[in-house]
């Protein structure tokens, strides 16, 4: 792999990681509420993915800032979002759970678990039918794989060869329920098999990851139909903010740390890529310049006015009916 | 002993344990109820009294929540359903509206349905568009089902225990900011659920109310009592189908002036219910227009400002509630 990619995959995985521990600082004192669903320990999964698939249209969940950012979107106006303000990409409506940028093609935060997928399908069908190049990805945690809109999505999408990947992040837990206690497996993609060619990665490796939806891409551009891609990956964090988390031990955060993404990169870039340790730290520094940029601009934007109330409920503005 | 003080949630889990202790049908079932506790820490010790086939950890399904549900009671359980969030339940609205609502009338009463599905709902803190919802007036609009909504801790208690051993169908709509609510339980209290509550007395307005909206409703109440000088009787719902239109009609009768307060959206809200009962039966009781106060009709917005604004607070009910009477002679 070319060595700018690698170092530019390092720099958007240090970049996310650091924007969720702002985050998380910034939800502790108060200017970010709501559910707050942090990535860290995933960010492989986010960046290697959104990197190897540019130009798609990608559809997601709640836990979805890094995808955001790597896709393109400011990491200014998601730490604006964050804090409701009319700066952020949803001008402050939506929150962490909600960010969508149409013209970057990333339709990113639904937050009901599995609901995106028949969204992507849809998206897919449209894409098939215009002939358009790129295809679409849908993202969704192991968790969503136990619900009805998953199995209909699998069925529609390779019934009709839509050019879809579905890529499962399976970090073992939904909130906290460990996938083997309501699942016959751990391996979620032997749900898609009878339907669809899948593939399995170490979601820790971001090469890995890349290089499988890179692979899993042309799958789809060259018409076969759908594909499943599955990254193993473990979030170090809470489920949010308001998970402590109790229901896992201590040991096997431990071990998931262990095999910390961002590491991994570091080691690569500088055993294989020869580059010294602080031409690595400045790209952790640049990233948390760009963090810091972030939290400023988002504490000082303005905050939507209630004036603004019932914009965008409809195309033509509504005023209240109520009175 | 017969009296004590504990929380929202303490007491709907104490009701689940003693329904639990009791009959050893009692099943619950959903969204980490189990070795989590519940995400609001209602089953929370459940798991562990009564172990994992009877405190049920299910997948992310809630179309099989509520569809389990419904066959467990078939096959002579009593199940209590937990959705995490009223907003998921839309996934299982087939299951309640098609399945569990009808099961009895298409078998000509030959089947008895006693489960309850718990549904936590309303505006929290900042949970944005899909997670703030209130559907009470989509589901007491559906023959077949009961709809409680529970607001004081003493009807939290007393309206659990009594749902699950009832042979009908109920939903159990719960407010998400309710959970660490205090209030005192009397144990001996033998209550109708089917009634409701009066919580303040007073003699010049009636103001209807159910779920968070009471505890709102009483903060503004001061204020409007001082700006009016007249004093207002206060109802909380507590059962929203079947309505407890008795003790509304006796209320007004005596107020002649209503003001229905409500945090789900305006049009088509539930307080329209009850605002064509009072048009369409006690009109000559009536002395001034009725005044519904209720959500905006908008998604919920992430800001803080914007999710105030968009919903009923003390200070917009004390304020709008003031300048109806004063417009209407008061
Ligand atoms: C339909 C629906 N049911 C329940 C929830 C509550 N909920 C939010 S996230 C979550 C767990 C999802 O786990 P998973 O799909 O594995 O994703 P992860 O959070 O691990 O990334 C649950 C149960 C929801 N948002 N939507
Ligand atoms: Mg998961």
């Amino acid at each position: 792999m070319d060595k700018r990619e690698v170092e530019e995959i390092y720099y958007l995985m240090s970049l996310g990681r650091k924007f969720e521990y702002a985050a998380k600082e910034h939800y502790m004192s108060g200017e970010i509420s709501g559910f707050l669903h942090l990535d860290i320990g995933q960010e492989a999964v986010s960046v290697g993915a959104m990197r190897a698939f540019e130009h798609g249209d990608v559809f997601t969940t709640y836990r979805e800032h890094i995808l955001a950012i790597a896709k393109g979107i400011e990491p200014k106006a998601v730490m604006a979002e964050l804090f409701g303000k009319r700066s952020g990409v949803s001008q402050g409506r939506g929150g962490s759970m909600h960010l969508f940028e149409p013209a970057l093609h990333f339709y990113g935060g639904d937050a009901i678990v599995g609901g995106h997928l028949p969204n992507a399908v849809g998206c897919a069908y449209a894409r098939k039918f215009q002939k358009a190049q790129d295809g679409v990805m849908a993202l969704f945690g192991d968790g969503a794989t136990n619900g009805g809109a998953f199995f209909e999505s699998l069925n529609i999408a390779s019934a009709w060869k839509l050019p879809l990947l579905f890529l499962c992040e399976n970090n073992r837990y939904a909130i906290g329920t460990e996938i083997t206690r309501v699942a016959p497996f751990l391996e979620q993609s032997k749900k898609a098999e009878p339907y669809m060619p899948t593939i399995e990665v170490d979601g820790n490796d971001v090469i890995a990851v890349y290089e499988a939806v890179k692979e899993a891409r042309s799958y789809i551009q060259k018409g076969h139909g759908p594909i499943f891609v599955e990254a193993f990956t473990y979030r170090w964090e809470g489920h949010s903010m308001s998970d402590a988390a109790r229901y896992r031990s201590p040991e096997e955060v431990d071990i998931w740390k262990s095999k910390d993404p961002l590491k991994r990169v570091r080691k690569l870039l500088t055993q294989q890529y020869e580059m010294s340790e602080d031409e690595v730290d400045e790209l952790d520094k640049k990233a948390q310049a760009v963090v810091d940029n972030a939290v400023e601009f988002a504490t000082e934007s303005e905050e939507p006015g209630v004036d603004e109330l019932f914009d965008n409920i409809f195309v033509e503005r509504v005023e209240n009916v109520q009175g | 002993m017969s009296k004590v003080e504990m929380l929202y949630r303490e007491a709907l889990n104490r009701a689940i344990d003693e329904a639990m202790s009791s009959d050893s049908n009692v099943v619950i079932l959903g969204e980490d109820v189990g070795l989590y506790g519940g995400s609001y820490r209602v089953s929370e010790g459940l798991v562990a009294k009564y172990g994992e086939d009877r405190v049920i950890d299910t997948p992310i399904a809630e179309l099989s929540i509520v569809g389990n549900a419904v066959g467990m009671a078939i096959g002579g359980l009593r199940p209590i359903a937990e959705i995490m969030t009223a907003n998921f339940a839309l996934l299982a609205f087939d299951q309640i509206i098609n399945h569990m609502a009808k099961y009895r009338y298409m078998s000509a009463g030959k089947i008895t349905l006693p489960v309850v599905v718990r549904f936590p709902q309303g505006v929290s803190r900042q949970l944005a568009a899909q997670h703030s919802e209130s559907y009470e007036q989509m589901l007491s609009a559906v023959p077949g089902v009961r709809v409680l909504a529970v607001s004081s801790v003493n009807y939290a208690y007393h309206a659990l225990k009594r749902a699950i051993f009832s042979d009908d169908p109920i939903i159990f709509i719960e407010h998400e900011l309710l959970y660490n609510k205090k209030g005192i339980v009397d144990f001996d209290e033998e209550i109708d659920i089917f009634k409701a509550n009066i919580v303040k007395e007073g003699s010049d307005i009636t103001i209807v109310s159910y779920l968070k909206m009471v505890d709102d409703v009483i903060k503004a109440v001061p204020e409007i009592e001082q700006k009016l000088n007249k004093s207002c009787e206060v109802i909380d719902l507590q059962t929203l189908n079947p309505i407890d239109f008795e003790t509304i009609k006796k209320s007004v009768e005596k107020t002649g002036r209503v003001v229905i307060v409500e945090e789900d959206h305006y049009t088509g809200g539930y307080g329209s219910q009850i605002a064509s009962f009072l048009a369409e039966k006690l009109f000559y009781t009536l002395d001034a227009p009725i005044l519904r106060i209720a959500g905006e009709d908008t998604p919920i917005p992430y800001n803080r400002k914007l999710e105030l604004a968009s919903i009923p607070t003390p200070e917009s009910i004390a304020n709008r509630v003031t300048q109806w009477g004063e417009s209407n002679g008061l």
